[in-house]
């Protein structure tokens, strides 16, 4: 008997589990549907729902999803904020909103109306949307567990002010952004207390600012992503642990341009990304202990500006191919090593065919020092008496610090 | 006009020492390129020999073939031929040959290796720069009489426009660094035909460092249409001034 009574109510728990699933339905909406408006399906739909919406152009005001429902665009319906309101809203934790056009969502500042946004939700899935000329694009408030997929996003900002961010992320955890594509806002990804999440694969360029900009957001990782002709470069500041492998930052160029800013930040790994065509590739600024290695650097004007008050980073394993400068400091303290990195304009030897140059290498051009106390030197540069002065320095360090050294400089660059 | 300069033309191909200079233009950048897989590093040590070298021996030999034709001179001068048709004449001649070698040494190898507009730049600068200092050896030909002075004084205007006159302006960038001196050394820079050639080329090469702040002044005199159109025609006067100088000195000489 015993046994009989578990084995029943095995079956009634799992009744009780499958009946809601049972009693979920699929809506659809469209122009010869039996829902004429999203919000009239979103109004009888319940928890646990699918809600078909056929392609069609849907002006509602703002949409607002506070069921755990699943909204499925069949042939890319659009739904138009009409300039004045925030389109879709997502209110509910367990939400998939997915092949949607959301376009002209209205523009605030106080409140930052976005095109997609959610609020203080968890599981969220966004995918295969395009998100067209929207004030922000993609918003994540307090979101937690939320996967943002290949998404189209593009805006056509003209002022930092004017437009938002692509992908923004706010006080959110274990997010997964994945192969989307931004365009024109004003910082491509931003992520401000964001943690444990993930960037993979995503395309970010000729965004206003940044293409990548983030701030006290620790244990984040950016994979394999690319940051083309953003205005800035990419931003990253006040943040511990977090890794970026793979990523191609090129074409920042400008005054303040950077291919990636590196401001406050701490145990870092930094690998395998490519930094090609940037006025600055990589500027570090009170950064500590990260790792710089196997990344390329190739046509930039300075490939590192590590500032002095950097400490134990370690850069090794890199290769410098034609750019203007290699490396430039702002004082005379040297807290970071350098090795095995491959440098073009190394001129030593090495006899013992070990591969290793056998004198080390100052990467620290004088020219770049004396630029920059004294920017309009550049006029004379690459003239013959410079390069006497940039020779005479490199064999024998006066004015640029002795140890700021590779000791054993590659001979060949490595296949990166 | 056209007898002489192909007489000249002839005569100067004749003569070993410009098949050499091409022979060595040549054997310098195919092994610069070929040694080298980076070719903007290639551009690089090339211009060092378009800065240095291709000024000195346009000017040397220039001045020491004017020297060597003054019986020839002397001679067409006797004949019912104009003045300035002789001597723009042996002008176009010597530039023409120079030229000619410089594009068959450099110039070819630069556009096989480099075809974009930073190769299109490092020949054209290279041309310029040869025939100004042609220009510059008819003149000092003219001014002096004497060979061997003749020849210092190239020397020496070579040495002062290649090596000193950057000396000079960095010293003054170094020792006015206090003041706003960015108009007046980029209008310094911009006196020296050398400094105009670099300048042009380094607008190509050091894109991305330019685009930065350090760049801003240089990118605003140099890099805009009409700081390339205002240093062509610094670079052009280079070539006409000293040649019409020498001109009027060659009309008056009493041969």
């Amino acid at each position: 008997m015993p046994v009989n009574t578990q084995k029943y109510f095995m079956w009634l728990l799992m009744v009780l589990f499958i009946i809601p699933l049972a009693h979920s339905r699929t809506l659809h909406v469209g122009p010869n549907k039996e829902f004429k408006q999203i919000r009239s399906a979103l109004l009888s739909a319940q928890d646990y729902d699918t809600v078909f919406v056929y392609h069609s152009q849907y002006k509602e005001g703002n949409i607002v999803i506070n069921k755990k429902i699943v909204m499925i665009g069949i042939d890319l319906p659009v739904i138009d904020g009409d300039k004045k309101y925030e389109v879709v809203s997502i209110k509910s934790d367990s939400v998939t909103f997915r092949g949607f056009q959301v376009q002209n969502s209205g523009f605030a500042s106080l409140n930052d109306p976005g095109g997609i946004k959610v609020y203080d939700a968890s599981n969220i899935i966004i995918e295969d949307n395009v998100l067209e000329n929207n004030f922000f694009g993609i918003y994540i408030q307090y979101g937690k567990h939320c996967l943002i997929r290949n998404n189209r996003l593009k805006a056509y900002g003209l002022e930092e002010q004017q437009i938002g961010n692509g992908i923004h992320c706010w006080k959110s955890d274990s997010l997964q952004i994945i192969g989307n594509h931004i365009e024109g806002h004003r910082d491509g990804i931003y992520f401000e207390f964001v943690t444990h999440s993930i960037v993979w694969r995503n395309i970010s360029k000729l965004n206003i600012r940044y293409g990548l900009h983030f701030m006290f957001s620790n244990n984040d990782a950016y994979i394999n992503n690319m940051f083309d002709e953003n205005g800035a470069g990419v931003a990253v500041m006040f943040t511990k642990h977090v890794v970026m492998y793979s990523n191609t930052f090129q074409n920042s160029t400008g005054d303040a341009s950077y291919g990636i800013l590196l401001k406050e930040i701490s145990d870092a790994e930094i690998r395998g990304n490519r930094f090609i065509n940037n006025t600055s590739a990589l500027f570090l600024e009170g950064a500590n202990r990260i790792l710089i290695h196997k990344n390329v650097f190739h046509g930039n004007g300075y490939s590192l500006k590590i500032q002095a008050n950097c400490m134990d980073n370690e850069v090794y394993q890199n290769n410098f191919i034609n750019n203007t400068f290699d490396v430039s400091t702002n004082g005379s303290l040297v807290l970071n090593t350098f090795n095995h990195n491959y440098w073009d304009k190394y001129e030593g030897y090495d006899l013992d065919k070990d591969g290793l140059g056998d004198i080390p290498f100052h990467p620290l051009s004088l020219y770049s020092v004396i630029i920059e106390n004294n920017p309009i030197a550049m006029l004379l540069f690459r003239s013959f008496m410079v390069t006497l002065l940039e020779r005479t320095e490199k064999l024998i360090p006066s004015i640029t610090p002795e140890e700021f050294k590779d000791n054993a400089p590659v001979i060949k660059p490595y296949l990166l | 006009m056209r007898g002489i300069t192909k007489f000249v033309i002839t005569d100067i191909l004749k003569n070993r020492i410009i098949l050499i200079y091409t022979i060595i233009l040549c054997v310098f950048s195919w092994s610069i390129f070929s040694l080298e897989d980076n070719t903007s590093k290639g551009i690089m040590s090339l211009l060092n020999v378009i800065l240095l070298t291709v000024p000195l021996v346009s000017i040397i030999f220039g001045n020491i073939y004017m020297y060597n034709s003054a019986e020839f001179i002397e001679l067409l001068v006797s004949q019912p031929v104009k003045r300035s048709a002789i001597w723009s004449s042996l002008f176009l001649g010597l530039s023409l040959a120079l030229n000619t070698s410089f594009f068959i040494g450099i110039g070819l190898p630069v556009l096989l290796f480099v075809p974009s507009m930073t190769g299109v730049t490092v020949i054209f600068s290279g041309m310029l720069i040869t025939t100004i200092f042609v220009s510059i050896a008819m003149l000092c030909a003219i001014l002096m009489r004497d060979k061997a002075r003749g020849i210092g004084l190239s020397i020496m205007i070579w040495l002062f426009l290649s090596l000193i006159y950057d000396g000079l302006v960095l010293f003054f960038m170094f020792q006015y660094a206090d003041y706003p001196i960015e108009k007046p050394m980029a209008i310094l820079a911009a006196f020296n035909p050398i400094d105009l050639a670099r300048i042009q080329v380094l607008l190509q090469v050091d894109v991305a460092v330019l685009m930065g702040f350090t760049g801003a002044i240089f990118k605003k005199m140099f890099g805009t249409s009409v700081g390339l159109i205002v240093s062509l025609m610094i670079m052009l006067l280079w070539i006409v001034l000293p040649y019409l100088l020498s001109l009027r000195l060659f009309n008056k000489k009493d041969l």
